[in-house]
């Protein structure tokens, strides 16, 4: 699969380096942004294509990608859920909700780990990730579908109706 | 007036006593000055310093700052200030000196600082050090057992990384034993321009990784082992092969090229378990390329010649010195010079050649060679002369043995002049494109080798010869410096050095020469080659001395000498 980045990305990535003028290397955040959100994940053959891009090796990028869970590395769904896992979160019941989602979305996380923590629906539309704090902890618990902000979720279903 | 001489040193005082120091020496290195040692991990002299593994934490202090009107502090009656200290560690690697500064490496705060480093490093540590090759000479176990706590109060589980990874041909990653110095990351980038390694997962499973579908797999992989402080990477080759602590070790240098790095071999019971390169500013670094490094293993191969051989109905008998000296003599003596031609080899060291130089002489034979052996330069260490010794040849043997020295030999042996050939440490059929058919126009051939090869299947007499192992001696590297080899092994059976062979040979042809050793011969080289007019062997030492002006330059060394220049590194 060979990849192809779309012109109009490319300029907007061309434009964020011009931000940088001293090193290339500092535009890696934001050039990993505008990939993710165009591709909404980071394979590796869009992390070599930002190294080439940078004039940095690959594993430079790599080490980039893996510190910040959030670039993802694998395929999320089409609607890609984050819920809160901190301390206010867990308190007020986030481990129920990420229960509860997974259940009324038919997700399963047994294969989840520290390296593959995405889970996805099996007809795709739906992926979860249990993700540190949101940054919303007076309204716990939270979450997040794509970039909307759900608070004080008391059900899973206010979340995901419309969505369905 | 400040003294020009003094204007650039600062004073520091080290655990209680001043010193003066050039501005900009790093603390770690001032103290390592006085003899004072500084524990740490990811600080290299050849490697820029991140500072990242907290190990050379180090108490500092300067002059008190004088309030606002107050009267400012007077010196001491040695011209010092008094020191503030600062109850806050500095690092000693990335930090320099500067005018009154104060140091501590002992006391409450740096020992705390030090058994705190240590426990965090040893907390997911998996401790394995019976089965790792790096126990005896580990970082880690040294300065656990010198500023450690013995105990940890770490009651968590340990984070399991990736162990045995393949990272490369030449070398296998424990990532649970890597302490993220970085040292191989940095070494990879910094000096031999391949970046494949890095730190991914940054965190609690910080884990050093190649980018995947690549290799570490450049030919100075193998230095990472060596700067390697713990046990994470490790050398295929020798894995598993010996503990360190039983083998014993030889300085002497690397013969595979002219550069001839400065290595140490380590050996038990007459056998190399691995070749390490060995700090020489002037030559190597701190560095070796791994092509050089792993070719030892034929030394104690299967074809070692171990016995002198006499041509026999139907093939070889073994004989003895004594009756293969005889013999040699024997077809020798009734030739004229101009039907005996000499190869010898610019593997050989100086002391070799000069009594191989002696016996052409007896002889009356001005047909005289080596072999030479052109590859391609490699950018770093590796040099395009691939012989270890061909400006000691030049030296004493003649600039005509050296170049074209093989051409008229061979020319000669194809037409038939020359009756006798003398060769020394070459396999000809191999190595120079003479066939077996050309060697057999000759009446007598005499090959003294290390192995069994080709040319000593078609000698009359085949005699071991002592390989570079097994020799002290000199050779002039390409920058034309003088530098030492030491014996580190017995040859097999009855194998002898080179100078030996050929100095029993002569006396056989009736010289008086009775040099008894490489000392000796030296002595008598020095007397007789100009270049080397004035140098005792003593005075060459482990590092080597310049002898000649060759022009030759060493890549490597030049960048580094930049590197050095911007304060990249220490160098």
């Amino acid at each position: 699969m060979s990849l192809e980045i779309p012109p109009d990305l490319e300029a907007l990535i061309d434009e964020s380096i011009t931000h940088y003028p001293v090193s290339k290397r500092s535009a890696v955040l934001p050039v990993l942004h505008h990939l993710q959100t165009h591709f909404r994940y980071l394979s590796s053959e869009i992390i070599e294509w930002a190294a080439a891009k940078l004039e940095l090796e690959p594993i430079h990028i790599l080490e980039v990608v893996t510190f910040y869970p959030g670039f993802r590395q694998e395929a999320p769904g089409k609607f890609h859920i984050r819920v809160c896992r901190t301390l206010s979160c867990a308190m007020a019941g986030s481990h129920e909700l990420l229960a509860s989602l997974c259940e009324k979305t038919g997700i399963d996380r047994k294969n989840v780990s520290h390296h593959h923590p995405i889970a996805v629906s099996p007809d795709g539309k739906f992926s979860i990730e249990f993700v540190e704090c949101l940054a919303s902890c007076g309204s716990a618990p939270v979450c997040m579908v794509e970039d909307d902000l759900y608070e004080r979720v008391k059900d899973a279903d206010e979340v995901l109706k419309s969505y369905f | 007036m400040s003294e020009p001489t003094t204007s650039d040193l600062v004073d520091v005082q080290i655990d209680g006593v001043w010193h003066q120091f050039p501005k900009g020496t790093r603390i770690i290195e001032a103290c390592r000055q006085v003899g004072v040692e500084v524990p740490h991990y990811c600080y290299h002299p050849k490697l820029s310093s991140p500072g990242n593994c907290r190990m050379c934490l180090v108490q500092m202090g300067t002059p008190p700052r004088t309030a606002p009107g107050a009267e400012p502090t007077a010196p001491d009656e040695t011209g010092h200030l008094p020191i503030s200290w600062s109850p806050r560690p500095i690092i000693a690697c990335a930090n320099t000196v500067s005018p009154n500064l104060g140091i501590r490496t002992k006391g409450d705060l740096v020992d705390d600082c030090r058994k705190g480093v240590l426990e965090f490093l040893l907390a997911n540590h998996p401790l394995d050090c019976p089965i790792c090759d790096k126990a005896g000479e580990c970082g880690l176990q040294e300065y656990s057992m010198e500023h450690g706590v013995g105990q940890s109060t770490f009651r968590e589980r340990k984070v399991k990384k990736p162990k045995n990874v393949d990272v490369g041909p030449r070398i296998r990653l424990d990532d649970e034993r890597c302490i993220m110095c970085s040292r191989c990351i940095r070494f990879v980038d910094e000096i031999v321009d391949d970046p494949v390694l890095g730190f991914t997962d940054r965190g609690s499973y910080t884990t050093l990784m190649v980018y995947p579908g690549r290799e570490l797999a450049n030919n100075y992989s193998l230095n990472t082992v060596d700067i390697c402080p713990v046990g994470a990477l490790t050398s295929n080759d020798f894995r598993f092969q010996m503990r360190v602590w039983f083998m014993r070790e030889t300085k002497t240098i690397d013969t595979n090229c002219a550069t001839g790095c400065n290595i140490t071999v380590y050996a038990r019971e007459n056998k190399i378990y691995r070749v390490m390169p060995r700090r020489n500013n002037e030559v190597n670094s701190d560095w070796m390329p791994d092509s050089h490094r792993l070719s030892f293993h034929w030394i104690d191969g299967e074809d070692r010649l171990s016995d002198p051989m006499l041509k026999a109905e139907g093939g070889f008998r073994t004989a003895n010195w004594i009756e293969v000296i005889k013999a040699a003599a024997k077809r020798l003596s009734g030739l004229s010079g101009d039907q005996i031609a000499i190869v010898a080899s610019a593997r050989m060291t100086n002391e070799e050649l000069y009594v191989v130089s002696k016996l052409a002489k007896q002889l009356g034979s001005e047909l005289l060679a080596t072999v030479p052996r052109q590859g391609e330069p490699d950018g770093y260490l590796i040099s395009a002369d691939r012989n270890p010794n061909t400006n000691g040849a030049r030296l004493i043997l003649g600039e005509k043995a050296v170049s074209g020295g093989l051409d008229r030999v061979k020319s000669a042996i194809q037409q038939g002049q020359i009756k006798a050939l003398l060769v020394f440490q070459e396999d000809l059929i191999a190595d120079t494109g003479l066939d077996g058919v050309s060697l057999k126009k000759l009446d007598f051939l005499l090959v003294a080798h290390s192995c069994a090869n080709e040319t000593t299947a078609i000698a009359d007499i085949a005699v071991p010869a002592a390989c570079w192992a097994e020799v002290s001696g000199t050779m002039i590297n390409g920058t034309g410096r003088l530098q030492r080899l030491n014996k580190a092994l017995e040859g097999p059976g009855q194998t002898l050095p080179v100078w030996e062979i050929a100095r029993d040979l002569l006396r056989a042809l009736g010289s008086d020469d009775n040099c008894q050793s490489v000392t000796e011969i030296f002595r008598h080289l020095a007397d007789d080659v100009a270049e080397f007019k004035g140098v005792a062997w003593g005075q060459i030492g482990d590092q080597g001395m310049p002898l000649i002006e060759t022009g030759e330059i060493i890549p490597l060394l030049e960048r580094e000498r930049e590197r050095k220049a911007a304060g990249i590194i220490v160098g």
